[in-house]
């Protein structure tokens, strides 16, 4: 004796929040229905547990029909299937692409192939998050990616254009994709502590200076990959380090600068030619893409972990920087102040970003 | 060569993949309209073809403009092989017919596939030339008008309604055993559905005609089946109501009724149109229902017509109270004369056309079913509902009365057997409405009698007193105190507008099951036809006890449906219970011990007596039934005094006992006795207690609206539901059954009232049940219904103190406010053929968009939909400033970026911002809060959906639920091609699944109708022309 088959269908979806949420979480309906239990769902309206499991289901199956609209959701507007309001097509959007950044930080620069995809489920263990759910952000994340790598013109305009994300959603997988397409390294154990919005925070400084896009936004450029042209300049600061004279000039001005306004000025000084080295060798190495890749490993162990070994402050890597970028324009043969200042800005608001326990 | 139809095609979207290598697909299109063809190019490598192809014109006869659909096919071409269908649509080009309805059907419909289902969308453009054609011998009946719509639709008035008229086609099946034929199914269900699209076209001609005859000009209540026979093939069957209607123009001081509410209709039309009907009482019973067998052919087994009422002299209730009440008569009889069946399929009616009501008259009669032979001759199921139809004709006589409103008639088969069933409510109407001299009468006050309150007046019994039919109890009328009136009423329409009732009114269901042994031919009809009787007769006891238990004293929209398996029957009667004014109060329940025992039997009783009472206590309060306190009369009863208890006897006890008189007065003087004879009884009265009440905020009810709230708001959902419960193998017990269909429906309910919880308050309207037993082990309920938002605050006395209206006006706005995000948004150019970004292209769609001229394209094809409606030009050029300045504005928003970037992007994304119309859909005749200023034709489509891979589809939910949403879809799709916006009416009168999960099967055929229409809000109609950036909503809904 069962019930061999049970549907509901409103003429406008009907649909709660909360069952979407479970659905997207990846839970099973009995999990579902055993979480809405908990959640006290049948305090506000009396029913029986069977009752919550037939909604649930109905519910799970309609999320389920929708899903291919989501994967396409300007499709969403213009199918016939569905009678949504366009607020609740909103919210279904918004939610199908919102993503664990637990989940994100653990895929941030890998490539999102197959083999990833087939990996998956040692996230999912280590985040805690169903490996339904791990699928559908990792397909997500694909997706996406897929849309805009080709494209031209602003990533967040363009994946909010595709994709009618909200603006931080939208900035989100700008991250991501850009991280997926130039594969930073992430994964490695000294940069565990970073989280997924320091990364994030890092991508948006990159692709607002350091892409094609930056340089004029009304060029027909990518935003995904960082531009030859300025990457081929920061060979030229390597005069800064092999000029000895330069150096020398270099560390006395941010040493004059930075006299009694950082605790740690005694190991500054000591430190201050290992430093910089560390800083424009980051520079000149970045023509090479697998150096690329390694941007912050190296950002972390040339510079973040000598600081951090002398117990630098925040404060003090800030005035150290600041200094340190604007001292430069006072040395008299440095030519190569644009492309210097294109690559200290966004690596100091990196390292600061970077900087924390 | 009287007509000219020309078909266009403009583009297609979402096209699902056809060729694996390149991912794309190279389509065309035939369009076929009887034996002509078309076919546009091929246009290449593309799931958004734009064929935009030349007019296609077929020249045909209007008969075959009526019997035909449009068949489009949209294929893949394939230069080594064989095309591939990807999928067709069929339209119904008959609302261009008719002048009055849609000039143009345009936009985009889903491309269906009886095995994949929708398949992408194809936009279309239909229009038809028709020439005046003198011929009198004609076959066609163009202009002839269809409603569903079981009153007279909102923007109407009948100048004379003629009567009934029915029609019925045969054809073979092409396909009814699906599974093991050598055609594919999906060939013969593509032949299936096609057939019967044209039976269904040939079926609506035939019935205009007969309009035409008759003198009429539309069909009101139109009502037509399928009879799916199996081997002896398939039947179309169609009933309605024939009228005169005439276009109510809007300036006149005679506006129609508010659609929103009935409150203001009650309001107006007492004093309007003072009542111009009189009463002189005669009698009334509840029911008069019989239950009659006869077997087909050679082989008859005739079954004594049983009547449980009790009706001793059937068919004498001609006796005429007095002269006036002859004049009456006499007029009504003349007008009624001339009509072989005076039947009326509507269940609402103009002011004034409903005199009294006698009661609910129903008939069944078991049928062998064989082939039909001669497919142009059906005389044999003609003549199967030409006996019912006298049966039920010479029932209401019985009544006294000579007509039968709120009329339906339906089937259930199994096998070769099948029950045929009719119902109605016997009642006596005035001739005005039938009588082509009264055509002025609309607001006459009548001449015949003195008016009878027309609050009360349709309760008045309008048979003899003197001559009883059935034993009845019968007072003076509680509201008017001049007529005498039953003590209950029951009755298959919906509740007159005008009825004064106390408190409100719940949705009350008796449920049954019965086995039967597994038996075939005669045999199988003969054990059928023996059980009909008794299964009427419980279903009708459970009524009564759960009308008394709710402290209520009258049935509407009662439902009587009982439905035939191989080893059951299942009975299912749902009506809307309410407490009439006009009638008495009714008495409680009464538990009676036959054996008079020991004493823990007697405590159980005693026990059990408490509970009923208390259950009664709580519903009064639940529904507000607070009757006034009347001053007993002393009422000149004919019925001596001992049987002033009715008494209600379980089917199985012996009804002669009559002996053990006890006191049961608690008070009421007529309380209903309950016997406990055995432990059935006390299942029973178990069963009657378990009905649990909705849960606070939710009312229910199985008529339009609910009686006793009127204050609705626009909040609104209509949905479908299905279940299918697998019984076990175990040996199942008539109780056990019982129970198990009891539990199914109780708990469909809840999960209805669960689902749709925060809608809150609100009311679930038309609740309409239906049951079937598919397979052996299998019980089908599927409910279709419309559940709306109600003030609560707002209570009914506001209604009846004439509150203030402006203050009723700003909350319903301010509701609509809330609920505005339940409507989508309005339909905006890309959904619009002419729009630019369709014709060329979608390279320079964003680019179109962001210019000044989209706003004026999308005028000119706004105004092309609109320009008919020449009254409303003050209102239409509002709306089209509102539609498209909120359309610019929302392309703008879609296409944010600059020029020079956005053309570089990837075209085929470029698709957001355009919306797709929103279509509410309801069963209700109207929708609240506004007006259906236009009906666009009637929606009446045959789908079928089958499936070879169940498993991988979900299962048989999944595949169910997909094909209803589809359902929806394509009915939405049609609804907006013609013009409109919401579907009113809607039912879904077939619903037959039917699966194979061994071969990973299933298939399922739908039937659904409705009428297309144009509304708009209330608060729209009225409004001056407000700023257009504070008028978005408004442009939401007029689209």
């Amino acid at each position: 004796m069962s019930m061999e088959l049970d549907v509901f269908v409103g003429n406008t979806m009907l649909l709660d929040e909360e069952v979407y949420k479970l659905w997207l979480d990846g839970y099973t309906v009995g999990d579902a229905v055993r979480l809405r239990l908990e959640g006290g769902v049948l305090q506000e309206c009396e029913a029986s547990e069977e009752v919550l499991h037939s909604d649930t289901m109905d519910q799970f199956r309609t999320f389920q029909m929708c899903e291919r609209f989501l994967h396409c959701p300007s499709k969403l507007a213009n199918q016939l299937l569905f009678q949504i309001p366009p607020h609740r097509q909103a919210m279904l959007i918004e939610r199908y692409y919102m993503f664990d950044s637990g989940f994100a930080r653990e895929l941030l620069g890998k490539k999102l192939s197959k083999g990833t995809k087939k990996d998956l489920d040692d996230v999912s263990a280590k985040t805690g998050i169903t490996l339904k759910s791990c699928r559908r952000q990792f397909d997500n994340f694909k997706r996406v990616f897929k849309a805009v790598e080709e494209l031209k013109g602003p990533l967040v305009e363009n994946i909010q254009h595709h994709f009618l994300l909200s603006d931080r959603l939208a900035r989100d997988y700008a991250a991501v994709v850009f991280f997926a397409n130039s594969r930073f390294e992430t994964g490695k154990r000294k940069l565990q502590y970073l989280s997924f919005q320091d990364f994030a925070f890092c991508a948006r400084q990159l692709i607002s200076y350091w892409t094609v896009g930056s340089v004029d936004s009304m060029l027909e450029g990518m935003d995904v990959d960082l531009e030859k042209e300025f990457l081929h300049d920061l060979k030229d600061l390597k005069i800064l380090i092999t000029d000895k004279d330069m150096l020398d000039q270099h560390k006395s001005l941010v040493c004059a600068a930075l006299r009694g306004k950082i605790k740690v000025f005694n190991e500054m000084e000591g430190n201050f030619k290992n430093l910089s080295r560390a800083l424009v060798n980051i520079a000149v190495k970045l023509t090479h893409t697998k150096d690329v890749r390694d941007l912050f490993i190296d950002l972390v162990e040339k510079f973040i972990e000598p600081c951090r070994s002398d117990r630098w402050a925040v404060g003090d890597i800030r005035l150290f920087l600041t200094h340190y970028t604007s001292t430069a324009h006072k040395l008299d043969t440095f030519r190569h102040l644009v492309i210097w200042d294109r690559y200290m800005g966004v690596v100091k608001s990196c390292i600061l970003k970077m900087y924390h326990d | 060569m009287p007509g000219k139809l020309k078909a266009k095609i403009v583009a297609g979207r979402h096209l699902p993949v056809m060729d694996r290598a390149s991912d794309l697909t190279d389509a065309f299109v035939e369009v076929k309209f009887g034996n002509t063809t078309f076919k546009t190019d091929v246009y290449p490598k593309s799931l958004n073809p734009q064929w935009n192809s030349e007019w296609f014109k077929f020249e045909v006869d209007d008969e075959d403009l009526q019997d035909e659909p449009l068949q489009i096919t949209v294929l893949d071409h394939d230069t080594y092989s064989a095309n591939d269908a990807i999928g067709k649509v069929y339209i119904d080009i008959d609302p261009l017919l008719s002048s009055e309805a849609a000039t143009v059907i345009s936009g985009w419909f889903p491309i269906y596939d009886t095995i994949h289902g929708i398949r992408g969308e194809i936009n279309v453009l239909v229009k038809v030339d028709l020439f005046n054609d003198l011929n009198r011998f004609r076959q066609s009946s163009c202009g002839v008008k269809f409603f569903c719509t079981t009153s007279i639709p909102r923007c109407y008035r009948a100048a004379m309604v003629h009567g009934f008229v029915e029609e019925l086609v045969v054809n073979e099946d092409p396909e009814y055993q699906w599974i093991d034929r050598i055609r594919t199914p999906r060939a013969s269900n593509e032949a299936r559905q096609r057939l019967i699209s044209l039976m269904s076209g040939e079926l609506q001609r035939k019935i205009g005609l007969k309009v035409l005859e008759m003198g009429g000009n539309a069909v009101v209540g139109y009502l037509q089946c399928f009879d799916l026979e199996g081997e002896s093939g398939l039947v179309v069957r169609a009933i309605g109501t024939a009228c005169t209607l005439e276009k109510l123009s809007n300036s006149s001081a005679a506006a129609p009724p508010a659609c929103n509410s009935p409150s203001k209709d009650i309001k107006e039309s007492p004093l309007a149109h003072p009542p111009g009907h009189g009463c002189r009482s005669t009698h009334s019973s509840p029911v008069h229902t019989a239950s009659g067998s006869r077997l087909s052919q050679n082989f008859s087994v005739s079954v004594p017509t049983l009547i449980f009422t009790g009706m001793g002299s059937g068919g004498s209730a001609g006796k005429e109270g007095g002269p006036l009440k002859t004049l009456l008569r006499q007029q009504t009889q003349s007008a009624l004369e001339q009509r072989e069946f005076p039947f009326f399929t509507l269940t609402s009616f103009p002011p004034g056309f409903l005199i009294h009501v006698g009661g609910v008259v129903s008939a069944r009669s078991v049928k062998l079913l064989d082939r039909i032979h001669n497919p142009d001759e059906p005389e044999t199921r003609d003549a199967w509902w030409e006996e019912i139809r006298q049966e039920i004709k010479s029932h209401a006589r019985a009544l006294g009365c000579h007509a039968v409103v709120g009329y339906s008639e339906s089937t259930s088969i199994c096998e070769e057997v099948c029950i045929l069933s009719a119902s109605g409510t016997a009642a006596v109407l005035h001739p005005k409405f039938m009588q082509e001299g009264c055509l002025d009468g609309y607001s006459d006050p009548s001449r015949l009698e003195e008016p009878s309150p027309p609050s009360c007046g349709f309760c008045h019994i309008p048979y003899d007193e003197l001559n009883i039919p059935f034993p009845a109890h019968l007072t003076y009328c509680y509201h008017c105190r001049r007529q005498k009136v039953p003590d209950v009423l029951f009755t298959t329409i919906d509740m007159p507008a005008e009825a004064a009732v106390t408190g409100k009114g719940c949705l009350i269901q008796a449920r049954l099951c019965r086995l039967k042994k597994k038996a075939q031919g005669e045999v199988n009809a003969t054990a059928i036809s023996n059980l009909l009787p008794f299964m009427e007769y419980e279903l009708h006891t459970q009524l009564m006890n759960k009308l008394k238990l709710r402290g209520m004293n009258a049935l509407f929209g009662l439902r009587i449906q009982i439905s035939v398996g191989e080893n059951m029957l299942v009975g299912l009667a749902s009506a809307t219970a309410v407490y009439l004014t006009a009638l008495p109060t009714p008495g409680g329940i009464q538990i009676a011990g036959k054996t008079p025992s020991d004493i823990t039997y007697e405590q159980h009783i005693s026990n059990m007596q408490k509970k009923i009472n208390d259950t009664i206590a709580k519903n009064k309060e639940l529904y507000e039934v607070n009757p006034p306190e009347v001053i007993e009369e002393v009422i000149g009863s004919p019925i001596p005094e001992p049987r002033q208890r009715s008494r209600l006897f379980r089917s199985h006890s012996e009804s002669s006992d009559e002996v053990s008189e006890l006191d049961l007065s608690h008070g009421k003087k007529d309380a209903f006795v309950l016997e406990i004879d055995d432990t059935d009884a006390v299942e029973d009265i178990h069963s009657l207690l378990t009905d649990t009440p909705a849960p606070a905020g939710f009312y229910s009810c199985n008529t339009e609206i609910m009686p006793g709230i009127y204050n609705w708001t626009s909040g609104l959902q209509m949905f479908t539901s299905v279940r299918v419960f697998r019984l076990s193998n175990a040996n199942l017990t008539n109780q056990g059954l019982n129970k198990i269909f009891n539990d199914l429906c109780e708990n469909l309910l809840k999960s209805l009232y669960f689902k749709l919880r925060s809608m809150i308050p609100c009311c679930l309207c038309h609740l309409n049940f239906t049951v079937a037993v598919p397979e052996d082990e299998l019980i089908q309920v599927a409910v279709t219904a419309v559940a709306m938002t109600f003030d609560k605050d707002q209570a009914q006395e506001n209604w009846k103190l004439g509150a203030d209206k402006t203050h009723m006006k700003a909350i319903v706005e301010n509701e609509e406010q809330l609920q505005f995000p339940l409507e989508l948004c309005t339909e905006s150019p890309s959904t619009n053929p002419f729009s630019p970004c369709r014709g060329t292209g979608l390279q320079e769609s964003a680019n179109a968009h962001a210019t000044p001229r989209a706003a004026s394209v999308d005028y000119s094809s706004f105004a092309d939909r609109w320009s008919s409606w020449i009254e409303l030009i003050r209102l239409k050029a509002q709306t089209i400033r509102r539609g498209s300045i909120k359309t610019t504005s929302s392309l703008e928003k879609a296409s944010p970026l600059p020029e020079g970037r956005s053309r570089s992007l990837r075209s085929t994304r470029s698709y957001a911002g355009s919306t797709v119309a929103v279509v509410k859909m309801t069963p209700l005749s109207f929708i609240p809060g506004t007006r259906i200023i236009k009906y666009l034709g009637i929606i009446n489509m045959f789908f079928i959906r089958e499936t070879t891979s169940l498993r991988e589809e979900g299962g048989v939910s999944g595949f169910l639920h997909a094909f209803i949403a589809e359902v929806f879809a394509m009915v939405r799709a049609h609804v907006a091609a013609l013009g409109g916006n919401a579907v009113v009416s809607y039912s879904m009168k077939e619903c037959v699944f039917m699966e194979n999960p061994n071969k990973n099967q299933a298939q399922c055929l739908i039937n659904v109708s409705g009428d297309a229409v144009i509304f708009m809000r209330e608060s729209e109609l009225e409004a001056t022309p407000a700023p257009p950036q504070t008028s978005c909503s408004g442009g939401e809904v007029t689209t």
